[in-house]
């Protein structure tokens, strides 16, 4: 197989498994923002947060990954619920920069407490025996880790959207952004929605940072950057849809696979250019609702 | 009687600062005028015009690599430097402007926020900007040729005199017709729009000034501490401008002026242990969304206002 | 009245006669402390280099010493710059400007060295480096008070570079941290690479702190370079060996060089994957009587067996202590010239001497990392191959960039 063929395809399939990471966390972000209204600054540090637990859980308890996966986003859920009912609460009438600025302090202090006590490089997780070695796939050797990650994320995403978009509970989380009084007169209990949301979205970062340990090291700084191109991704997708920000999130990963061909320098700006682009051109957002 | 009392805080605030070097370290000093002004500046932008732009800190760091580099690498002189830094986040505050004021509210935040990340990115990969390490060594020079900078009296010296000029300008913005249109905007565009007042060409001309008076404070800061990082085009320094204008209180002059002397006393406290401060700056911004989102300045003067009613009531 | 009068006069008199006897008698405030800063990177990610054992070594050589020098108590100052050179500088100039610190040490890593170097260039102070190894700080960033302690991207080029060459590498793919260290070695390394007659196929920079090289080792892989440089430090050298593995990177007989390597990070990644590395470097702790006494003194109050910067440092705060106590003064002209003038030969250095650009000249080793059944105990790790003698360890003042250098 000729070396540049090889360089596009094993780029691509590295593109594909950021990019599934990519969908993962801008889910999570797109359905606080879509159904909450809270511009959630906060979703890459609780990826980071899910990633450490999953760490601890391996340290002190001696829970192994597949534990942390089903552990690891409940205890993310029971946190969200925490801090939606401690801190968000007041903020849902105010104006969404206020929601952007406390979550963006949660951000701050969430990073600093995880670099005092495990420093800049963080902690290493190991990879789980089952997943020791890689599949041939002629132009590259992809490690079966990686394999899961593409498969888990993307089967999570389908999951999701459809429990929003084509079952009862989906659409009464769907109808307490639109219109929480006249819900409420249904008898629906409004505030859980809420709470459920927030929670449900934070148990989706608690996952991707599970997901990520064993690959990305668990560091304070992981969900830094994250966080910046998460929101990008959900602009692209367009606010209002959560199919908008899965496409993207795969998109991107792919763009930036190719990108990393060419000028591998470039790529971390390729998000922001296809941002800049679809904002001049389909301001809502490729699938967004305006 | 409000005139009088201002302006006798302005001569405490200016007599202060005049002999604070005597005692106080005054690179410190120095640190906390520019951050004073920075956050000043933005709050033109977040407080009076109502938009949270949340990459300020591209204009404070474009003006800062640019007045490095033309020192460092060009031999500019130091005032053509800050010039031409001014300058050129000013411009860079035009085509923010552009790109982002199309759209308003979160919309605005996103965008600001987005084209600050791909300025990061340009400092972090064009050989020019030293990458990761920056700029270094920038020499201070000498004021017009005689003003010598290395001595750090002379420079704190000439640093108050440009940020109280600067700060002053804010103050006439503020205070101008071109002000109340912005405040205007901020309460509400539609009626603004109605009353035929352009209000987009006037949220182009803050942008843009807002930048270079950013512009001015990295440009200043960089005389100071001789260097420009990408420290200084991060989203946290974005993130803590914000916080700055939320301590001291958005919507008032001193406001802004207080909380950036509060981050950089933070700062400074702390500098040695790197990760306490960001971790207090998160849990004060917490706070003050929740508890305190007028800040200082802002509660301090809603209290004399409702004294005074309170007293004018009871004259009554 | 008058006599009143008088008896106050007189009793005031006495009065301040009798203080101002009682304030002549109130022996001299003592003399400040020398101040000693430790400035390095104690939670990024060459924590592991210097950080808390730096610290360690520092106060052992003070304690060493006796606490005393010209009378006056020896202080040990220690703080973090968490890898970034404008965190370095700030607190490096609050020391040597509000602090009293009068020599600052370490300065992991490259970077960071550098930008302190210039700033205590332009105050006039003493900076000693004993973990960036850039070969810059006696090159082009070359200081009159600044003093580089141990070996650099020369000798590491000249070292396991030539030496990896010699072997039969001949086509070369360099993955470079972008930033001073990185691009002083893969500049240097290039040199000698060409000079052998190798060839270089391939570079690609990459952002310090990177987590995953998967793509850029997969680039790596598909230039068929024989030999794929790794011009990455810390825990980015690191990930990228493990993931190396992950991906079967060498699977096609292709070798990994990591172009600087220390032992903490052959302990973490285990003999597994890091046997058959070369390495240069200035000090192993099994290397000899003195490197072992030294060593197991520091492992007791550390836990860890002791790296080259730590050593250093040891080594550098000892020789600078015994040039304030000959110069009879902590000046920096008088410090610098005693410190020039006197050799160093302890377990770091043998017959070492610092040349007038900067540079302590010592003899280096280059060694290589045991297979698993050549170690016989944790920390056993290196087969040391041959020394390097000085003359060929470092850049011939001839062809140096410092201008202090009189050609």
């Amino acid at each position: 197989m000729s070396g540049y063929l090889e360089i596009i395809l094993s780029q691509m399939m590295l593109g594909l498994v950021n990019g599934s990471f990519y969908a993962l966390i801008a889910l999570g972000l797109a359905i606080i923002v879509s159904m909450l209204g809270i511009i959630n600054f906060a979703q890459g540090a609780f990826y980071m947060m899910g990633a450490f637990l999953a760490w601890m859980l391996n340290e002190y308890l001696g829970m192994g990954y597949w534990a942390a996966l089903l552990v690891v986003p409940a205890a993310m859920a029971l946190f969200g619920i925490l801090v939606e009912r401690t801190l968000l609460r007041r903020l849902y009438d105010a104006n969404p920069v206020y929601g952007l600025l406390l979550t963006f302090g949660i951000a701050l202090a969430l990073q600093s407490v995880f670099r005092i006590k495990y420093g800049i490089s963080g902690r290493s997780y190991s990879l789980p025996e089952q997943f020791h070695g890689a599949l041939d796939l002629g132009f590259m050797d992809l490690p079966y880790y990686r394999a899961w990650i593409i498969v888990l994320s993307i089967t999570v995403c389908i999951a999701t959207i459809v429990l929003v978009e084509r079952t009862r509970l989906g659409s009464y989380l769907r109808a307490a952004m639109e219109n929480p009084r006249l819900l409420e007169t249904f008898g629906i209990n409004v505030p859980l929605m809420i709470t459920f949301t927030f929670a449900f979205g934070l148990a989706l970062a608690g996952l991707a940072g599970t997901l990520a340990a064993p690959v990305y090291q668990v560091s304070s700084q992981m969900g830094a950057h994250m966080i910046i191109v998460a929101f990008a991704i959900v602009v692209i997708g367009g606010i209002g849809s959560l199919t908008g920000a899965v496409v993207s999130g795969l998109a991107i990963g792919m763009i930036e696979g190719m990108t990393k061909v060419f000028y591998p320098e470039g790529a971390g700006v390729a998000v922001f250019i296809a941002m800049a682009l679809v904002l001049m051109f389909r301001p809502a957002g490729l699938l967004g609702k305006g | 009687m409000k005139n009088t009392q201002n302006r006798l805080l302005l001569l405490l605030f200016v007599g202060v600062l005049a002999v604070a070097p005597l005692a106080i370290y005054p690179v410190f000093l120095m640190e906390a005028l520019t951050m004073a002004l920075f956050a000043a500046s933005f709050n033109l932008v977040f407080g009076y015009s109502g938009l949270l732009s949340f990459g300020h800190a591209a204009f404070y760091g474009v003006s800062a690599y640019a007045t490095a580099f033309l020192i460092k690498d060009h031999g500019f002189s130091t005032e053509l430097a800050l010039l031409t830094a001014v300058a050129i986040s000013g411009a860079l505050g035009a085509l923010f402007g552009l790109l982002a004021l199309k759209r308003r509210g979160i919309y605005f935040s996103m965008v600001t926020l987005a084209l600050a990340e791909v300025i990061y990115f340009i400092a972090l990969r064009w050989p020019a900007t030293g990458g990761e390490d920056g700029l270094q060594g920038v020499p201070r020079g000498a004021l017009f040729g005689w003003l010598e900078l290395n001595d750090t009296m002379t420079l704190y010296y000439v640093l108050l005199v440009m940020v109280l000029a600067a700060l002053a300008l804010i103050h006439r913005i503020i205070h101008s017709p071109f002000g109340l249109v912005l405040r205007g905007f901020c309460d509400s565009e539609q009626r603004t729009l109605s009353l035929g007042y352009e209000v987009q060409q006037h949220l182009m001309v803050v942008m843009t000034l807002s930048a270079a008076l950013a512009g001015l404070a990295g440009g200043l800061k960089v005389l100071v501490f001789q260097f420009a990082t990408l420290s200084d085009l991060s989203w946290h320094l974005s993130g803590l401008v914000v916080l700055a204008c939320l301590i001291g209180g958005t919507g008032t002059f001193w406001g802004p002026i207080l909380g950036g002397i509060a981050i950089a006393l933070l700062h400074s406290l702390l500098a040695e242990s790197g990760s306490w401060v960001t971790l207090i700056q998160g849990v004060i911004f917490i706070a003050c969304v929740q508890f305190f989102r007028e800040g200082f300045v802002g509660t301090l003067s809603k209290r004399l206002r409702n004294r005074r009613a309170t007293s004018l009531r009871e004259q009554a | 009245m008058n006599q009143k009068l008088h008896q106050c006069i007189l009793a005031g008199a006495a009065w301040l006669l009798a203080s101002s006897a009682a304030i002549a008698q109130t022996p001299a405030a003592p003399p400040p402390p020398l101040k000693i800063g430790v400035l390095t990177d104690m939670s990024s990610i060459n924590s592991h280099m210097g950080g808390a054992g730096a610290v360690i070594a520092a106060k052992m050589a003070v304690q060493d010493f006796g606490g005393k020098v010209n009378g006056r108590a020896i202080e040990v100052v220690s703080a973090d710059h968490q890898g970034k050179p404008e965190v370095a500088a700030t607190i490096a100039r609050k020391w040597y400007e509000n602090d009293g610190v009068e020599v600052i040490t370490e300065l992991t890593n490259s970077a960071v060295a550098i930008a302190v170097q210039n700033l205590a260039k332009g105050l006039g102070k003493i900076n000693i480096v004993s973990g960036g190894v850039t070969e810059a700080l006696i090159g082009k960033e070359c200081s009159p008070t600044g003093i580089h302690w141990t070996f650099d991207t020369y000798s590491l080029a000249v070292g396991t570079t030539r030496a990896v060459v010699q072997q039969g590498a001949k086509r070369w793919f360099f993955i470079t941290a972008d930033y001073a260290f990185g691009q002083s070695m893969q500049a240097r390394a290039t040199e000698v690479i060409n000079s052998m007659g190798a060839t270089m196929v391939g570079s690609v920079l990459v952002p310090q702190g990177t987590k995953d090289f998967s793509s850029y080792l997969l680039r790596a892989k598909a230039s068929g370079a024989d030999a794929i440089a790794l011009a990455v430090a810390g825990n980015d050298l690191l990930n990228a060996i493990k993931q190396a593995k992950e991906f079967g990177i060498t699977k096609g007989g292709q070798r990994l060089v990591a172009s600087i390597l220390f032992i903490p990070e052959v302990d973490a990644l285990g003999l597994d994957a890091t046997q058959g590395l070369t390495l240069t470097t200035n000090f192993y702790w099994d290397r000899d009587d003195s490197t072992r006494a030294w060593s197991k003194r520091f492992y007791d109050q550390h836990g860890s067996m002791p790296t080259s910067p730590q050593a250093g440092n040891y080594s550098s705060v000892t020789h600078y202590l015994k040039a304030v106590a000959a110069a009879k003064s902590s000046d920096p002209k008088l410090v610098l010239q005693k410190m020039r003038d006197t050799p160093v030969n302890d377990f770091y250095a043998r017959n070492g001497h610092i040349r007038e650009d900067g540079k302590l000249v010592h003899e280096l080793i280059l060694a290589e990392v045991k297979k698993p059944s050549e170690s016989k105990a944790r920390w056993d790790y290196y087969k040391v191959l041959a020394p390097i003698p000085h003359q060929s360890a470092f850049i011939p003042l001839a062809q140096s960039e410092c201008s202090l250098v009189k050609k």
